[in-house]
């Protein structure tokens, strides 16, 4: 009896979470496809036609720049906490909490201080600069986390079978540990890549909202989601709004098959 | 005829506050199968691992005493560790190879010393599955990943993987536990085929295993070596009370 009661309420649950993603998806797709015009994919914006193409570079050039100073550092340092770092060292364990700290911190709180630091402080202006400096220290934490984790799973006998044979440490962390980490860590650095492109508080004060595509590091930009957020705040371009939404979803849809398909690519051949 | 290859005197060990290990003589000669047998706990396989220095790997582990292998001193500071690492191999209690091709796994380690070119690499690879004996089960499935075998075939893989760096000591840490008695009985039998050319240093829970392939054994209890002898002196006639008790099964 009670088990049947379960199983209803398990199913329940499911198709509620189910239902409620079907029922985002659809309502964003019947409300947004009808007005996803060619026109929106112009290059330039204006008041008359808000393309959306410079808003989709922007959030591709945010992504990128981001990826490309945050994964290094990210990375190195889940090198550094599992296979360098001594775990009882109270600098460790501060960088730690540091990291766990810094995941928790409502994304404003990094727009506010990438503003008063790199926009003003610094003098960056509202800049594609200032917006990935922010979005950077944002997305910091989720890759060392997952970094950390990845590295601890791979586990000790690797390791010893790879020192016992004679290999070094870095060998041994590049050769045999790297590659076996390696879906885990894409999977943190694709959480992250989701994370920027989803992100609007942190980049309004950084990146500014300038409509069109910025022609130095120095300029301002919107990205996609910001570009949402503001055309359906204006509320003159609701419909535009919904458009957007569709491509962003498809972005998201796309970023996730993607990382799906890598990490099956890794672990299978894992050379 | 007898040539000595491993010479430990006075050995202590402790892992932090804990004294593992308390002042340890043991004599391991070439071509001959050693096998360390005790108690869990007693320090066979502290010892065994301080053979290659694989407890710098531990923190707050701190040696005093001598390690010699061909009379030098293994510890002195002159001493290059992946060198050492190189002439004294491992093979662990779980079979661990890494997630990749068996020929991957088998090259890794020539790889690591060097050995760049792919005929030299071939050669070596199928002579040291010939060596583990697992040459004819796996030849047709080299780039095949190496965790997709079984587990007494992973062992012999980690074997071969031990024997393509061209040790002179083999230590092997309870080889056979994990395995079933058939996968078991094919390793004692590759183990004895390999004394011929290789040291073996073998720690083991089983002292049947022991007195069947060994040639010497060391007892170990509570951190100290209550006796070595030939294995068939030590299993007959051992000298030591505590001996007895435990090869006629009084505890342990």
């Amino acid at each position: 009896m009670t088990s049947k009661l379960m199983k209803i309420l398990v199913y329940l649950s499911a198709a509620f979470t189910f239902g409620m993603l079907g029922y985002l998806v659809i309502y964003i797709l019947i409300n947004g496809v009808r007005f996803l015009t060619p026109s929106l994919f112009a290059w330039n914006y204006s008041t008359s036609n808000v393309s959306m193409m410079p808003a989709l570079m922007t959030t591709l050039m945010v992504v990128a720049g981001t990826l490309l100073i945050a994964t290094p550092i990210g990375v190195f340092t889940g090198f550094y906490l599992v296979d360098y770092a001594n775990r009882k060292n109270p600098i460790v364990k501060a960088i730690g909490m540091a990291t766990d700290t810094l995941a928790g911190i409502p994304s404003i709180i990094y727009g506010l201080f990438g503003m008063l630091f790199f926009v003003i402080f610094l003098d960056f202006q509202f800049s594609l600069l200032a917006g990935i400096l922010t979005v950077t220290i944002m997305s910091l934490p989720v890759i060392i986390r997952s970094t950390e984790e990845a590295l601890i799973a791979t586990g000790m006998p690797i390791r010893q079978a790879s020192y016992a044979l004679g290999a070094g440490k870095l060998r041994t962390l590049f050769k045999v540990v790297l590659p076996v980490a390696m879906p885990g860590i894409l999977s943190g650095v694709i959480l992250a890549t989701g994370r920027i492109i989803g992100e609007t508080a942190a980049l309004m004060f950084t990146l500014g909202t300038a409509t069109n595509l910025p022609g130095s590091l120095f300029a301002s930009g919107r990205t996609l989601s910001l570009h949402m957020y503001i055309l359906s705040q204006e509320g003159r371009h609701v419909n535009e709004a919904y458009a957007t939404a569709v491509v962003l979803l498809v972005f998201v849809l796309v970023m996730n098959a993607l990382s799906t398909l890598v990490s099956k690519r890794l672990a299978k051949g894992g050379k | 005829m007898l040539n000595q290859k491993i010479k430990v005197r006075d050995l202590k060990l402790w892992y932090g506050k804990f004294e593992a290990l308390h002042g340890v003589d043991l004599d391991i000669y070439e071509n001959e199968i050693t096998a360390f047998i005790g108690p869990s706990g007693c320090g066979k396989s502290t010892l065994i691992k301080t053979l290659n220095r694989m407890n710098d790997l531990v923190e707050n582990c701190r040696i005093e005493g001598t390690v010699e292998l061909d009379g030098k001193d293994i510890y002195s500071k002159k001493v290059e560790l992946n060198d050492l690492r190189k002439r004294v191999g491992m093979v662990f209690q779980q079979p661990n190879p890494f997630p990749k091709s068996i020929y991957d796994n088998i090259a890794f380690g020539p790889r690591t010393h060097g050995i760049k070119k792919k005929s030299d690499l071939d050669e070596i690879v199928e002579r040291s599955l010939r060596q583990a004996a697992i040459w004819d089960e796996v030849k047709d499935y080299l780039d095949r990943n190496a965790l997709s075998i079984s587990g007494g075939q992973q062992q012999r893989i980690c074997i071969a993987r031990a024997l393509a760096v061209e040790p002179d000591v083999l230590l092997m840490d309870e080889p056979t536990s994990a395995l079933d008695p058939i996968s078991t009985a094919k390793i004692e039998e590759l183990v004895m085929e390999l004394k011929k050319d290789y040291t073996i240093v073998m720690v083991t829970h089983n002292m049947q295993q022991a007195s069947r392939i060994s040639d010497r054994t060391a007892f170990f209890l509570n951190g100290d070596i209550i006796e070595q002898d030939l294995t068939r002196q030590l299993f007959t006639k051992p000298k030591e009370e505590q001996t007895e008790n435990y090869i006629s099964g009084r505890f342990g």
